[in-house]
């Protein structure tokens, strides 16, 4: 049996001109394979028609993905996993982003990447779902920030 | 502490972070890219060495940012270390994820957090707590999982929701890397099924899934779990609006198919375990509502498992009913895994998916690419004797507007199911000559002889079949397979053709010169391949012996290809020149009507000689003929070097290519035409042969035969013979020829000679002169009689027959 079965490999981000925004690998791979896969990944999901089903086989994963707005979001499953279902993983994630920032677009996730790495980190762990409510995750991510607020303010200010 | 006014909104950007990636994006090509990174590493390296400036999360961040371009950023790798170590959360948070990006566990610096991550797991504050369980979970080595798995543990047992959750999947993935460890784990995944926390209870019962894939025992044991989980899907279906859950609808839909994963691992193969959530698996099927994505994604995981466990037909029919019902979905993704799900199953419930044939035909038309190849996976699949008919109309139409890369696949897919259930003789015919038009050049090789062996045997559409083909040709002569097969049929039954009278096909006259036409354009056209012209040529020259008035045009065609640069049909066309010229006494015998031709397991021809039921095939009998010479031949060969004027080895090559195409193996790509010409050899007539004898001694006598195969090769066949009163034995045969001269012996057929010339041994040897040298041998004769050995050597000057 794989010890790498899990029900998700990666989820990669980028845009319409394939340029990376995101990168999450949930099994270890070697820098030159993970370069492979993202040139693989976007010559193929760029170069899909429109009206096709989001959907392909590659390799013996599944790839689900679906634009939004200018950005593609490419999910691999494993081939015995449900795929509606993984359609429905990417969504809550673009939910999740869009309640943090507020109308999130492409430039919020360029510019506080490693704010959409810590989002991601308490939805998702280990290639499987961590956590299956969205104000809670939205609750953790405030309550972390607010902790690092806090505390680099405490750090900066003046000891009396 | 202070208070803040918190809003939901993001927390306060780094601006140097950001700064960075605006001069990044402000770059105008990738020279000024690479410029600009540079000199931000540069500088985010300097600072790395300094002292503690407050903005080293800034310096890593920025460096993450690099690495995720592409740039190369390993000298990170160790300021991830540090930052780890860190007390500054700001600085944990940033190391952690610099960890996840940068280090995996082939790097030796990951073994050097194992440390902070052990420290941290027990941190007071949870969300320190979660960032090493989640760096753990990401990129944990084995050796990290077995040192902290005792910690986890403990963690699965005693805290808040928000950690145990976490810790479940940490769980997992140790399991994941040191199975061993699952046995660890399972008394603490049991008891979290009784949480109410979704999130604990979704980690719960992703671990226990685990457990259960990785070992019987786990399953065995899990097995009892079953009721509590029909409970907890049971409360997630029925009850009543979860604001917290709701996705459209639908209460917590990630948890549900997590749900029924299990419950399809745990009923697989076991009745008990089946029956027991068939009725929930009944209530989740007709209640989930299935208009938004999220509800048939609890329905499609739902119908898996029904068709995955020992459940009822009834419930089997449902869920049947329900990919039916995806089918018609107007939801493209929705059609196109109820494809994939009704492959699964076309083998073990075909009748129930034979139901929606309709509708899984009509996707053969759907636009997607990916939903037409499923849809003619699957309508092959269907096909059977009482729909093949409308099956193959809607097959056959796909077949003329299909994409290319499904072509072959379709084709051949169509000849398979015409094979096995073609309602007559003419259909299958038809059916085959359809795709052969529009798809040839995307047919298999064998498809060639399949057809015209099956064409032979359907005698009593000859003439319709020689029509049709004949028709196909002269408007098309640009698919190769359908090409061949009808040079063959105008070769074969031409008579017909000229006939015109065939009530199945539209009265057409038809005259000799158009039929040479016809067959010429193809030999001389630059889209018809070396066979297809062989094919051609062949034909053309069975007509002479189905035709009246153009016999002479027919022989100028055949002598013009007689200097033709192909190797192939300069042969072919050398030869039939011989049968009109030398053999022309046979050329109607060999040139008739090829009788039904048997097929064996390759799909390969197997040409019988006509009207000689007993011999066998010509071809393999050479075969042998070419085989390496045997070891006693060599032996024979070496030991004779001293009774040779020269003294050089004699080769023991088989005869050169020159020699007559009986010593050429037959090959896949093998036409009847090619069939006939070997049988030229076998039917070539010999005058009686002459023996002579050339050695006689007390009764011992030897004789030899000379048979001349072609130009240079003759195969000599020496006989022993003992008609005095006492045996023989160990009589062998020893033969040497000049140099330039190629020999081999076969094996004698033995090596005694009773008394009385009761039996006498024969040894074929072949020779081949391709020098046309003064031919002599001489035979070295061995033999044991009354207790002492004779040997004999005797020289052969003129052979006989030569």
């Amino acid at each position: 049996m794989l010890c790498l079965l899990r029900q998700m490999r990666f989820l990669l981000l980028f845009s319409r001109q394939g340029r990376l925004r995101l990168q999450k690998w949930f099994t270890p791979m070697m820098d030159r394979e993970k370069k492979k896969i993202i040139r693989d990944m976007t010559t193929m999901v760029l170069s899909r028609q429109p009206r096709t089903c989001n959907f392909m086989q590659w390799k013996d994963l599944k790839i689900i993905y679906k634009r939004y707005a200018s950005l593609y979001f490419c999910l691999a499953i494993e081939s015995q996993e449900n795929e509606l279902l993984a359609l429905e993983v990417i969504h809550r994630y673009v939910e999740l982003l869009d309640k943090y920032f507020g109308n999130v677009c492409e430039l919020d996730i360029i510019f506080n990447f490693e704010k959409a790495y810590f989002i991601l980190d308490e939805f998702l762990m280990g290639g499987e779902i961590q956590e299956t409510s969205k104000q809670i995750v939205n609750r953790s991510i405030d309550a972390s920030d607010m902790l690092q607020e806090t505390l680099e303010e405490y750090m900066s200010k003046p000891a009396f | 502490m202070l208070q803040h006014s918190y809003t939901h909104t993001a927390m306060s950007p780094s601006v140097p972070l950001q700064e960075m990636i605006r001069a990044i994006r402000s770059a105008r090509t990738q020279c000024e890219e690479r410029g600009v990174i540079q000199r931000e590493c540069a500088a985010i390296r300097a600072q790395f060495r300094q002292a503690d400036n407050g903005g080293r999360s800034h310096n890593l961040a920025k460096l993450l940012y690099v690495h995720m371009l592409g740039y190369p950023a390993h000298f990170g790798q160790m300021e991830c270390v540090r930052m780890i170590a860190s007390s500054r959360y700001s600085e944990k948070r940033v190391g952690y994820l610099g960890a996840m990006m940068l280090l995996d566990e082939k790097q030796d610096a990951s073994l050097l957090i194992t440390n902070s991550i052990k420290n941290d797991l027990s941190h007071s504050n949870q969300y320190v707590q979660s960032l090493a369980l989640c760096t753990l979970a990401c990129m944990g080595s084995a050796e990290m999982c077995r040192d902290l798995a005792p910690e986890i543990d403990r963690l699965l047992r005693a805290s808040n929701s928000y950690i145990k959750k976490k810790a479940a999947l940490c769980a997992v993935h140790i399991v994941r890397k040191v199975h061993e460890l699952g046995e660890l784990f399972a008394p603490a995944a049991r008891s979290l099924l009784s949480e109410k926390n979704h999130g604990v209870l979704h980690g719960a019962v992703v671990l226990i899934t685990e457990l259960c894939e990785r070992s019987s025992e786990s399953l065995e044991r899990f097995r009892k779990t079953v009721p509590d989980l029909v409970q907890i899907m049971k409360g997630l279906v029925i009850s009543g609006y979860s604001p917290e859950h709701d996705v459209a609808g639908i209460s917590d839909p990630f948890l549900q198919v997590r749900l029924l994963r299990l419950l399809r691992i745990l009923g697989r193969n076991n009745e008990t375990a089946s029956d027991a959530m068939n009725d929930l698996l009944a209530q989740v099927a007709t209640n989930t509502d299935s208009t938004k994505t999220v509800g048939n994604a609890v329905l499609y995981e739902t119908v898996l498992t029904v068709l995955d466990i020992k459940s009822e037909s009834g419930l089997r029919v449902l869920a049947v009913n329900i990919l039916g019902r995806f089918l018609l979905n107007n939801d493209r993704n929705i059609r196109y895994i109820a494809m994939t799900s009704l492959q699964k199953i076309v083998g073990t419930d075909h009748n129930a998916v034979q139901r929606h044939r309709g509708t899984i035909v009509d996707c053969l038309k759907d636009q997607d690419a990916s939903v037409k190849r499923r849809a003619l996976d699957l309508s092959l699949a269907l096909v059977s004797a009482s729909n093949i008919r409308s099956m193959m109309k809607e097959l056959l139409l796909f077949l003329s507007s299909c994409p290319p890369e499904l072509r072959s696949q379709a084709a051949n897919g169509i000849f398979t199911a015409a094979e096995r259930y073609a309602p007559s003789k003419r259909w299958h015919i038809d059916t085959i000559l359809h795709v052969l038009i529009t798809a040839g050049g995307d047919v298999r090789d064998e498809t060639v002889p399949n057809l015209i062996q099956l064409i032979t045997n359907t005698s009593e559409l000859h003439c319709y079949t020689v029509h049709k083909l004949y028709r196909a040709l002269l408007s098309d002569i640009s698919q190769q397979s359908l090409v061949q097969v009808a040079c063959w049929c105008i070769g074969e039954y031409g008579d017909l053709l000229l006939r015109g009278d065939c009530q199945e096909v539209e009265p057409m006259q038809v005259c000799e010169d158009d039929v040479l036409d016809a067959l010429e354009t193809v030999l001389q056209s630059h889209m018809s391949s070396t066979a297809t012209r062989g094919f051609a040529l062949t034909a053309t020259m069975k007509l002479s012996t189905r035709i009246t008035d153009n016999v002479d045009r027919i022989r100028s065609i055949v002598s013009i290809y007689g200097s033709c640069i192909d190797l192939e049909l300069q042969q072919r066309a050398v030869e039939y020149n011989a049968l009109f010229k030398k053999y022309d006494h046979m050329r109607a015998a060999v040139l008739e009507r090829m009788p039904v031709i048997e097929r064996n397991s390759s799909g390969l021809i197997n040409g019988d000689p006509t009207g000689e039921p007993v011999k066998e095939v010509q071809p393999s009998k050479v075969k042998t003929e070419v085989s390496l010479p045997l070891p006693q031949a060599a032996d024979q060969t070496c030991d004779l070097l001293d009774l040779l004027s020269s003294s050089e080895q004699q080769p023991q090559s088989p005869p050169a290519a020159g020699s007559s195409i009986l010593t050429q193996p037959l090959g896949t790509d093998c036409s009847a035409g090619r069939d006939l010409l070997d049988l030229l050899g076998g039917l070539e007539p010999t005058p009686p042969p002459t023996a002579v004898t050339v050695y006689e001694k007390d009764g011992v006598t030897l004789t030899i035969v000379c048979e001349k195969q072609s130009d240079s090769a003759m195969t000599v066949t020496l006989t022993g013979f003992n008609s005095s009163d006492c045996d023989v034995s160990s009589f062998t045969l020893q033969a040497a020829v000049p140099k330039s001269v190629q020999l081999h012996m076969k094996a004698p057929s033995g090596d005694s000679l009773p008394a009385g010339g009761a039996a006498k041994v024969t040894q074929v040897v072949l020779l081949n002169n391709p020098n046309k040298v003064n031919l002599k041998m001489r035979i070295r004769v061995s033999y044991s009689c009354r207790g002492s050995t004779v040997q004999e050597t005797v020289q052969v000057d003129s052979f006989p027959g030569l």
